[in-house]
């Protein structure tokens, strides 16, 4: 197009109008277009104040911590990732996050399908029961942490229950130790699942398991082959947020755990490291690996799911 | 599981104590072409989700031969369905949704890829078997929509409003496609539309639909000739529906007054001497005479259509009719407008309020029942649609060249 344009301008006055009038206007017209075409607008401006934000709050920090844990008092620039996985007692703590989150993430997940897929279409007391599944989201780690206390605690109605009925001899131990920090997570992390599944859902299309209801297929049959693999990308998406949910616990871990055992997370010792040694190169360290692991479960998922239909979940035209 | 006939007992369903479709009750024979026909909102998609197990009846029942049907849930009655939006699994390649229902069966895997292939082929779209249904056009999706549901060989195919999303030309193809397969496979197919054309050219039976009661069923010529009331006669294309008097009652013919005209019509229904009546023509079956004979009036608006012109014209009283021509009036030409008594339809008009209520609308169904003979297949129903197509002159003006040139 622009080719095609710019030989008169080259080669002078062809038209009606001057060479001088007519050269300049297409030009300068066209490269604002071009840019336009990319996206590229004075609207963009609006986009400088988030920047701004994310730059100052959020790149910057994280610049700063990733320096810092290259940068310990002993040991060269790797000192600290050395020390961190020479040491049994903070390497271990990886494994021990994992072993909290991977199965909690995993649970709320498998949950929420079940639950969200009875409550897709319109019913009596769908509101009533939408809040009450999504309610601990607003209740906080603590106030979940006390109840649990109260509930599964040595003396809680759960073990007073127990043994009153004389299913248990002595109390079972659910609270301060893994249960207590599992069950926590579930109950803060299933209304994200929840709520995501259910969105997620609801964008099939209906029709869809209809259509292979009067094809033969039982209601198994229509979950396994229909909605369950137009829902897999979704709940690919979903365990990854509940994951990272999970993985960064650390007041539970300490109100209904174990802290300095079966449930030493890996926040728990890099808050200790930051603020009972004040070593904060390993701090940053600890901060780094948390998200590296992230990122390594986070690819894996996301590398499964790019092997799944992920397109549209509609039935077809209208 | 085939059946010689499949009968709809009183087939009521209703949502939140409305009824949406009260008291269908209708045979279908094997090897028949049945059209549901009303506007939206009659209950004819009820009518069909009922019949595929996918709505549960409120009351009423649904049986092949002896066999109960409507407590048989949809993946095992063996009917299959085309869906308005298509419903293609989006997933799955054109192929794996054809081959779909025939794995739900448990075929043998060299049945299933040999029926599968073969379906595909019947649907012309061999190139396209190893696409996904997004990367096809309407009438591609359409089409394995089609394929999907008949590849089981199913007693019964259900469609649901299958061309509403295609454009004009694909339409007349698609329908004429439809028409086909259901001929060359032996196919039984309930069609549920809101075009009249539609169930006209492509039905042996057509069953009228209004606000979920039956008003006629019959064949394409006798809705098209003979509505049974002036709901239907709407629905069939009779665009001039005058409100008039009758003079006389009783006789083969009917003078009727009002409005400063007089004609003779032919009685549709119980007219009595001095009934308020509902008087119904077609555009094409008016014609024009000499300004001073018959209903003098005045052209208001002439609309190209081809060979004719479909003309608007106003009497001095302010009623307007809708009549198509081969000659060429000019705006605000004052001409007469005559018709012939046997084409001047006059129904009874069931209550004074123009919008009846549905009390009146059961006594009329039950009269217009189910009695017409449905052993005769109406010859003339592939040339009805451009008799009858007077309706939208967006459709007729696609229509015309291309119905011309086809048969």
């Amino acid at each position: 197009m622009r080719a095609t344009e710019s030989p008169p301008r080259a080669g002078g006055p062809t038209g009606e109008r001057p060479a001088e009038r007519r050269s300049p206007g297409p030009a300068r017209v066209a490269l604002r277009h071009r840019l336009a075409e990319r996206g590229i607008d004075r609207q963009l401006l609006l986009l400088a104040p988030a920047a701004l934000f994310v730059l100052v709050l959020f790149v910057y920090p994280f610049g700063y911590g990733v320096g810092l844990s290259f940068q310990p008092a002993e040991g060269g620039p790797f000192g600290a990732y050395q020390e961190f996985f020479s040491d049994p007692y903070q390497r271990d703590t990886i494994w021990t996050t994992l072993k909290l989150s991977l199965p909690a993430a995993l649970l709320n997940v498998a949950a929420s399908v079940p639950i969200a897929y009875r409550m897709r279409g319109r019913f009596r007391g769908k509101r009533l029961l939408t809040t009450v599944l999504v309610v601990p989201i607003t209740l906080g780690t603590v106030l979940t942490a006390q109840g649990l206390l109260n509930f599964l605690g040595p003396t809680g109605w759960f073990n007073r229950i127990l043994l009153g009925v004389g299913l248990a001899d002595e109390p079972v131990r659910l609270t301060n130790n893994y249960w207590g920090v599992f069950f926590s997570i579930v109950i803060t992390g299933f209304p994200f699942a929840f709520l995501l599944v259910l969105s997620y859902l609801s964008g099939i299309d209906p029709s869809l398991e209809r259509a292979a209801a009067t094809l033969g297929a039982g209601w198994w049959q229509r979950f396994r082959r229909i909605t369950l693999p137009l829902l897999a990308p979704g709940l690919a998406t979903t365990f990854c947020l509940t994951f990272v949910l999970a993985f960064s616990v650390f007041p539970s871990a300490i109100l209904v755990g174990d802290p300095a055992g079966t449930t030493r997370v890996i926040s728990i010792a890099a808050y200790e490291a930051a603020y009972v040694r004040y070593d904060y190169p390993m701090a940053a360290t600890i901060a780094v690996l948390m998200g590296l692991v992230e990122l390594l479960v986070i690819a894996a998922v996301l590398g499964w799911r790019a092997l799944l239909y992920t397109g549209s979940t509609a039935g077809g035209k209208g | 599981m085939s059946f010689a006939e499949l009968r709809l007992e009183g087939v009521t369903r209703s949502f939140a104590g409305h009824d949406a479709l009260t008291e269908l009750s209708l045979t279908v024979r094997r090897g028949e072409f049945i059209a549901l026909l009303g506007p939206s909102g009659c209950g004819k998609s009820t009518a069909l989700n009922c019949l595929a197990g996918l709505l549960p009846l409120t009351r009423g029942s649904i049986w092949s031969d002896e066999t109960r049907l409507d407590t048989v849930p949809a993946e095992k009655r063996g009917f299959g369905m085309v869906f308005q939006n298509y419903a293609l699994f989006p997933h799955m390649s054109v192929r794996r949704n054809v081959a779909f229902g025939l794995q739900m069966r448990r075929l043998p895997r060299a049945e299933v890829r040999r029926r599968t292939e073969e379906a595909i082929r019947l649907v012309r779209l061999e190139e396209h078997a190893g696409k996904l249904p997004g990367q096809l056009s309407g009438g591609q999706q359409q089409r394995v929509a089609i394929a999907r549901a008949v590849v089981l060989e199913p007693a019964l195919v259900l469609m649901d409003e299958p061309l509403s999303n295609l454009d004009a030309k694909l339409r007349l193809e698609m329908r004429t496609e439809i028409r086909r397969l259901h001929q060359s496979l032996g196919l039984t197919t309930v069609y549920v539309t809101h075009d009249q054309e539609e169930a006209l050219s492509l039905a042996d039976r057509l069953v009228v639909l209004r606000e979920g009661r039956v008003q006629q069923i019959g064949t394409p010529e006798e809705l098209h000739t003979r509505p049974a009331n002036w709901h239907v006669a709407d629905f069939m294309g009779y665009r001039n529906l005058l409100r008039l008097r009758a003079e006389s009652g009783g006789g083969p013919e009917v003078v009727v007054t009002g409005q400063g005209m007089r004609l003779v019509g032919t009685p549709v229904g119980p007219v009595s001497a001095g009934a308020e009546v509902i008087a119904g023509v077609r555009p094409e079956d008016l014609r024009i005479t000499g300004p001073d004979e018959s209903v003098p009036a005045t052209v208001e608006v002439v609309e190209y259509q081809g060979r004719e012109v479909a003309v608007e014209a106003r009497t001095a009283e302010g009623v307007q009719f809708n009549l198509r021509t081969d000659q060429r009036p000019a705006l605000g030409d004052r001409i007469g407008i005559g018709v012939d008594p046997a084409r001047l339809l006059v129904f009874p008009l069931t209550e004074p309020a123009e919008q009846s209520e549905q009390s009146g609308q059961s006594e009329q169904s039950g009269q217009s029942g189910d009695g017409p003979a449905p052993d005769v297949v109406a010859g003339s129903s592939t040339d009805a649609p451009v008799e009858a197509a007077p309706d939208s002159s967006a459709e007729t003006a696609v229509d015309e060249p291309a119905g011309g040139g086809s048969r």
